[in-house]
């Protein structure tokens, strides 16, 4: 569905995001973690067009779309959330879903009701006309979902969704983004929480300072050195074995 | 957009269609014509300003033009009168959208934005004052020859009618904006360009059309300026005087709704005129209340005089 190779953003001095590929698989629910600063945030941005890449190509449903402008790629099918909230604050939440559902219909009376379907089933039902800057953190998240929703994706990037959130929260949602994947939506989200990423990603890719440095199943990807170097430190899974180690010659 | 969306701005327009024959003197008549023009103004404002965000300190460029373009047609083309106001609030347009190809390709935005229609007012002004078809400083005139043909009317009640139609046209086509996928994604685009984007809102396009069609509506005003006074020069035409009051009343009024602009320049242009009789002589003292009033709006009611009306529970003005 969505193809990145070899990626590269450069900030003046600073390498952001250096040569980095990544596939999310059609119907599939693929993660993207990392330590703060790895780049994720930025590698999205290039998917999505908000960014122009220095290096690489972005293909999506089999089309180029390096230098597609991000209204086209909604167009065509991709919808995007923002880390940090981005709500319409002078509209209600339904108003702010309905510019989503807008994209595939010039008629304000079926945006407005497709609007009122995708609320309720993320769970904004009761606060749909509600102004949205009146919403909790976890209701703007939603919010964001929802108006992502609303467009009628193929496939759906998620930026931190479940950040910020209980832990209660973070178990309502769950189902919601599982279902969305049971529709055909593909899937790609950037997620720090390592319980909602065990719980619903097939795959995994971990950027550190830019690079890629694993891919694969969650399980196995938690395991791998590097990985666990990237986030506690450089020795750490060394310790870490050895500790483990020591533990079983105490035992 | 239903017929029942239609029936508060015809309504409105309908009252003030009896006003003029409600036995009012000539300079109750004037004024009424005048806050008509300035409302229609304002109301282009608001479109660009109000709904999109998108503050201009130049729309005299666009008054300006629909002005000057239906008075030289007559004069210097001999084009009728009616011909002649229909391509001067198409020049109008034609200018918005030359301004917002230029200031929304480059993506300015806000004070930016504001300084580069000032700028392009002022050209526009400085350049008029000296050029021949425009009559340079001495200005231009309109042949007085009364008759509907040439939009001229023995008996000013009916430019009165004509001037409070032009309103009412341009309450229904903010009514239609306000209930079409158009005015929601101007919104959008007002309350945030990244997250618009992001939801397949193509942001330049938007502007384009939200500053052609205020342009447009801001040229009508001119045209009827033009028609109505029969005589026009640079100051006229395109000095700052109208992008104020055209701002200072959908301000007043409530900027991004329905009816504030009309309220807004009604309740101005009123209280100004109130004043002036109360003051006797004194010069700018009109200008002084406008200030007051602004200052006023923006301190205790942001949402202008309809927002105002409706936190004390009238309905109506952002219906």
């Amino acid at each position: 569905m969505l193809t990145a190779t070899g990626l590269t953003k450069r900030f003046s001095g600073l390498v952001a995001v250096d040569d980095a590929s990544l596939t999310a698989e059609e119907g599939a629910i693929t993660g993207l973690i990392g330590p703060n600063g790895a780049g994720k945030t930025t590698l999205f941005a290039m998917a999505s067009g908000f960014l122009k890449p220095d290096a690489g190509s972005v293909t999506f449903a089999g089309a180029d779309v390096t230098a597609t402008p991000p209204h086209l790629r909604a167009e065509a099918g991709m919808a995007r959330t923002f880390q940090i909230v981005q709500p319409f604050a002078g509209l209600s939440v339904r108003e702010n879903i309905a510019v989503g559902a807008f994209l595939r219909t010039p008629s304000r009376a079926e945006a407005l009701a497709r609007a009122e379907a995708v609320g309720t089933r993320v769970g904004l039902g009761p606060m749909l006309d509600r102004a949205a800057s009146g919403l909790t953190v976890a209701g703007r998240k939603r919010l964001e979902l929802a108006r992502a929703l609303a467009t009628e994706p193929k496939l759906l990037l998620l930026d931190e969704v479940l950040a910020g959130l209980n832990p209660s929260e973070i178990r309502d949602i769950l189902p919601v983004i599982r279902a969305i994947r049971d529709e055909g939506v593909t899937i790609l989200m950037i997620e720090h929480i390592m319980q909602a990423v065990m719980n619903l990603c097939g795959k995994v890719y971990v950027l550190s300072q830019g690079r890629m440095i694993a891919e694969g199943p969650p399980a196995r990807v938690c395991e791998d050195p590097h990985v666990i170097e990237a986030y506690l430190g450089q020795g750490a899974a060394a310790r870490m074995r050895a500790d483990a180690a020591g533990g079983a010659t105490h035992a | 957009m239903t017929s029942r969306d239609l029936i508060a701005p015809l309504a409105v327009a309908a009252v003030f269609c009896v006003i003029p024959f409600l036995g009012l003197d000539g300079a109750l008549l004037n004024l009424l014509i005048f806050m008509m023009i300035i409302a229609l103004a304002a109301q282009g404002w608001n479109i660009l300003g109000g709904f999109g965000g998108l503050a201009s300190f130049g729309h005299a460029a666009f008054f300006g033009t629909g002005a000057y373009a239906t008075a030289i047609l007559q004069t210097k083309a001999g084009l009728g009168a009616w011909p002649s106001l229909a391509l001067g609030v198409a020049l109008g347009a034609a200018v918005g959208a030359f301004i917002g190809f230029l200031s929304f390709r480059s993506g300015l935005r806000g004070s930016y934005f504001a300084l580069i229609t000032l700028a392009f007012a002022e050209v526009l002004r400085i350049a008029s004052n000296s050029a021949e078809i425009t009559g340079g400083a001495a200005g231009i005139l309109i042949r007085l020859d009364y008759g509907f043909w040439n939009l001229q009317f023995e008996d000013r009640r009916w430019f009165a009618v004509l001037a409070v139609i032009c309103v009412g046209l341009s309450l229904v086509l903010v009514r239609w904006m306000e209930r079409a996928r158009f005015g929601a994604r101007l919104i959008a685009v007002r309350e945030n360009e990244e997250a618009a984007k992001a939801l397949g809102v193509d942001v330049f396009r938007v502007k384009m059309g939200a500053i052609t069609l205020s342009a447009a509506v801001t040229g009508l005003a001119g045209a009827l300026y033009a028609q109505n006074y029969l005589f026009l020069d640079a100051q006229v035409a395109y000095g700052s005087w109208i992008s104020i009051e055209a701002l200072f009343a959908a301000i007043v009024g409530g900027l991004g709704t329905l009816f504030g602009p009309l309220i807004g320049a009604v309740v101005l242009l009123g209280v100004g005129e109130i004043t002036k009789s109360l003051a006797g002589g004194v010069p700018g003292v009109d200008l002084v209340v406008f200030g007051a009033l602004l200052i006023l709006t923006v301190a205790f009611a942001p949402g202008g005089l309809s927002g105002l009306a409706q936190r004390l529970g009238f309905k109506g003005g952002r219906a």
